[in-house]
């Protein structure tokens, strides 16, 4: 059942969303959360689309914001909210509102959504694209308490994690740090059963692509080794080596969904590592709705340390300086294995017991 | 009168049924009609329909006069009973005095003079009487001796809509017909009760009256108060009018106010600012609006009851105008699990668990609890079960008026507050307005907000924090 209203106000939406959901005869609903999307008219429908297949999982109210551009400054000057209410089947699971803002109304958007909030339950705001450069102090941003980003949809993904990680609050979320989660689980499974030292890493993948430099990130904070960034022709990340004391662990995927693992002294052995939908990141990042500690310490290592050793190498030539690259950190590591060396066996064992996203994928 | 025509529409009023229009205005008896016609039209919940029209048009009278003509009195009576011979009405009349409070003792009087008032042998006069009920201790007994010179205590119906709310009726359906939630609605269980009542209007064409008033008079003292009473006082004998004002009355006599009235209360006057995407002015700004008012219309207060059910469990009451959303709901807010065999990060989402009776705008009953977030983690995480009632009977319920104004005729008086409550609620807000007088001005919050941080940082002080409704 869908409802459009016109030149309106939150509390006739609030009506009609009563009204609605009196008209399709559902006494009970039960609604988990509420889904903010903030977005911009050419990126509504897939985002929604996303959040409805998402909310399969997690029945939700989903909030549409679209600023629409005023064009002329006679749209400016005027103040309009459109919304659509769509309850039942056309609504995935839960209900949706989709508010058309225009005019001065773009900027008082949380005047807008506050009265619409779901009464007590978790917030979650999400932006496709355009993500505020603080979205904690964003006016809608601050009604959530947590707020996904998307990093992969920046012009510049890299500078774009600097300042994620500038202004980092807790809740603050990125749905390129999702896409990594199965890459993550199955290296941290991998380090489970190899106990030899990690002594440096390296994370191929696309460029342009912030999930190769959190990937990366995350491994250097959680090992404390040297990581180098190497960019390849994707699709998207292709490979993962730890060069270990007993030889290297390779997670590679060059076909973006069958990857392999090798591991000294076992055979190769495929893994199922699909691209995934955002549908499944979506659903996956409202599973867990407190601050997630490990991207905040990932994020926090700063980007700008990631590639500084191989950096000046890396690009000249490809894998050949890998053996090379792992001798100069071995060289280093008397006097930092005692750090390193915790770090590294720490770490697998907390993410496979701590669960944080790892257990799932 | 949509009410009126409800109640007829659903063949709830007696046949001869008849309504006298007492105004100044010049109207004639159509004129009168028409606009009773216009009102019904517009506003009655059920379809219109011309037969039930023509029955309740049949008893439309009016009489023009101002409220000092005695002359005009006397057509008043004639009127009367020109209509018990033509309607069979039996004699039984209820007078429903919507008149400025300055006006109200000379109108009671009037009745009174031209024996009006006078009760007979197997008749009823009755007189229904709205809000405000005075604005303090003093002004309310001086209202109560005049009505009840003339009309004796059981015949006063004094109209809180909010009564009449079936939800309202519910809590004490959910409290004393089941046994799910009595045993833990005490202190044992209950860490604290938030009722809230908030409208996203403005004060609108109401200037006159509520400059000077403010929102704790306006709403705490009745509303809000009644509601506290009904979710906080002991099992009734019986569901009869004397018994649940006997209990109403123990627990409204049993609150505490605070030590700390300038900690423990807050109030507030709306800012200029956005409210559901409109751009709204500040009470301040209002037209006819004093620029230097210290009206309140935004008011949060803490209250306790001295017994052995309520001891230590803090009420916090608050009511504003242009909040985030109209909505009035009583939540009863449980303690915490004593002890939790999940670790930390399973539970870092779970709040308290807490049972929300939502008085409108649709009505029912939510409950919140902790689930498990499907999936191969353990994860607990808060969860609402919501129960709505309009949707669930499918007889539409009656609206809060309708219920009254049948009561009324009924003569059953448990949806209706007796002098003595209206008193204690006096009392137990009369010091807070002192204080409020004297002390301080109105924080100040933007329109379309919870409300000022100082109602939030009242509660941080308690180690709570306010929901959101």
């Amino acid at each position: 059942m869908k409802m459009d209203l016109t030149d309106t106000t939150s509390s006739k939406i609030n009506n009609a969303l009563v009204q609605g959901r009196r008209a399709i005869g559902t006494p009970a609903v039960g609604m988990v959360l509420t889904l903010v999307i903030v977005t911009d008219e050419e990126h509504a429908y897939d985002a929604l689309k996303a959040a409805n297949d998402a909310s399969r999982e997690h029945p939700s109210r989903k909030l549409v914001v679209i600023k629409r551009v005023s064009r002329s400054p006679r749209d400016r000057a005027k103040a309009r909210l459109d919304a659509e209410v769509r309850v039942g089947t056309s609504a995935g699971t839960g209900e949706t509102v989709v508010l058309r803002l225009y005019g001065d109304v773009i900027d008082h958007a949380q005047s807008v959504v506050l009265p619409l909030l779901l009464p007590d339950a978790p917030v979650v705001v999400w932006w496709p694209v355009g993500s505020p450069v603080d979205p904690h102090e964003d006016p809608l941003g601050a009604l959530g308490q947590r707020r996904v980003t998307d990093a992969y949809a920046a012009e510049d993904p890299v500078k774009e994690l600097s300042a994620r990680s500038a202004h980092y609050t807790p809740g603050d979320t990125d749905l390129a740090w999702a896409r990594i989660t199965p890459w993550r689980s199955m290296l941290a499974a991998a380090l489970d059963q190899q106990h030899a030292d990690v002594v440096s890493a390296e994370v191929e993948g696309e460029g342009y692509n912030p999930s190769a430099e959190l990937l990366a990130l995350w491994l250097a904070d959680r090992l404390g080794v040297p990581v180098r960034r190497t960019v390849s022709d994707g699709p998207g990340l292709t490979a993962v080596r730890l060069e270990t004391k007993a030889g290297p662990v390779v997670l590679g995927r060059p076909d973006g969904s069958l990857a392999t693992l090798s591991m000294p002294g076992q055979p190769d052995r495929a893994v199922a590592l699909q691209r995934r939908e955002t549908a499944e990141l979506l659903a996956e990042e409202l599973r867990r709705l407190d601050p997630d500690d490990i991207y905040q310490s990932a994020l926090k290592y700063g980007v700008d340390r990631l590639n500084h050793a191989p950096a000046a190498k890396a690009p000249a030539t490809e894998a050949a300086p890998a053996p090379a690259d792992a001798e100069a950190p071995a060289a280093e590591a008397p006097g930092s294995e005692e750090k390193a060396a915790p770090a590294a066996s720490a770490a697998p064992a907390k993410k496979a017991g701590g669960g944080k996203k790892a257990a799932g994928k | 009168m949509p009410a009126v025509y409800d109640l007829a529409n659903r063949g709830l009023l007696p046949p001869g049924f008849s309504l006298i229009g007492f105004a100044r205005r010049d109207w004639e008896n159509e004129d009168f009609a028409q606009i009773v016609h216009d009102a019904v039209k517009e506003h009655a919940r059920t379809p219109f329909r011309e037969e039930v029209w023509q029955q309740l048009v049949q008893g439309c009278r009016f009489v023009q006069g101002d409220f000092d003509d005695d002359e005009a009195f006397e057509t008043l009576k004639t009127t009367i009973h020109e209509l018990d011979a033509a309607q069979g009405t039996g004699g039984n009349f209820a007078f429903y005095l919507s008149v400025p409070p300055k006006w109200f003792p000379k109108v009671v009087q009037q009745l009174k003079k031209h024996g009006l008032a006078d009760q007979k042998e197997g008749s009823w006069r009755r007189a229904v009487i709205e809000k405000p009920f005075g604005h303090d201790l003093a002004s309310a007994q001086e209202l109560n001796r005049i009505v009840h010179e003339v009309f004796p205590t059981e015949e006063v119906f004094r109209i809180d809509h909010y009564l009449g709310k079936e939800t309202v009726q519910n809590i004490l359906a959910l409290r004393f017909a089941n046994t799910l939630f009595e045993p833990i609605w005490n202190r044992s269980y209950v860490d604290h009760v938030q009722i809230t009542m908030a409208e996203d209007i403005g004060i609108g064409g109401r200037a006159g009256y509520y400059d000077g008033i403010g929102a704790a008079r306006d709403v705490i003292q009745n509303h809000l108060l009644q509601l506290l009473a009904l979710t906080a006082m002991e099992e009734p004998a019986s569901f009869d009018a004397d018994a649940l004002v006997a209990e109403k009355t123990k627990v409204l006599g049993a609150v505490r106010l605070p030590k700390d009235l300038g900690k423990e209360t807050v109030r507030g006057q709306y800012a200029h600012g956005w409210q559901g995407g409109e751009e709204v002015v500040g009470y301040l700004e209002e037209d006819g609006i004093d620029p230097n008012s210290k009206t309140d219309t935004y008011a949060a207060i803490k209250l306790e009851i001295d017994n052995r059910r309520w001891a230590g469990v803090p009420f916090y009451l608050r009511t504003g105008k242009r909040l985030g959303r109209r909505v009035t709901e009583i939540a009863v807010v449980f303690q915490r699990a004593p002890h939790s065999p999940f670790d930390h990060t399973a539970t870092e989402e779970l709040g308290q668990n807490a049972l929300v009776i939502r008085v409108q705008p649709d009505e029912g009953v939510t409950m919140r609890f902790g689930s498990k977030v499907p999936g191969t983690q353990m994860e607990v995480r808060d969860v609402s079960m919501d129960f709505a009632y309009g949707e669930s009977f499918t007889e539409s319920s009656p609206e809060a008026y309708e219920r009254l104004i049948l009561d009324v005729l009924l003569g059953d008086a448990n949806l209706f507050p007796r002098l003595k409550e209206v008193e204690l609620s006096w009392q137990i807000l009369d010091p807070i307005e002192e204080y409020w007088d004297k002390n301080g001005k109105p924080a100040s919050y933007p329109a379309g907000t919870w409300g000022p941080v100082e109602a939030d940082e009242m509660l941080a002080r308690d180690g709570r924090s306010w929901r959101r409704p």
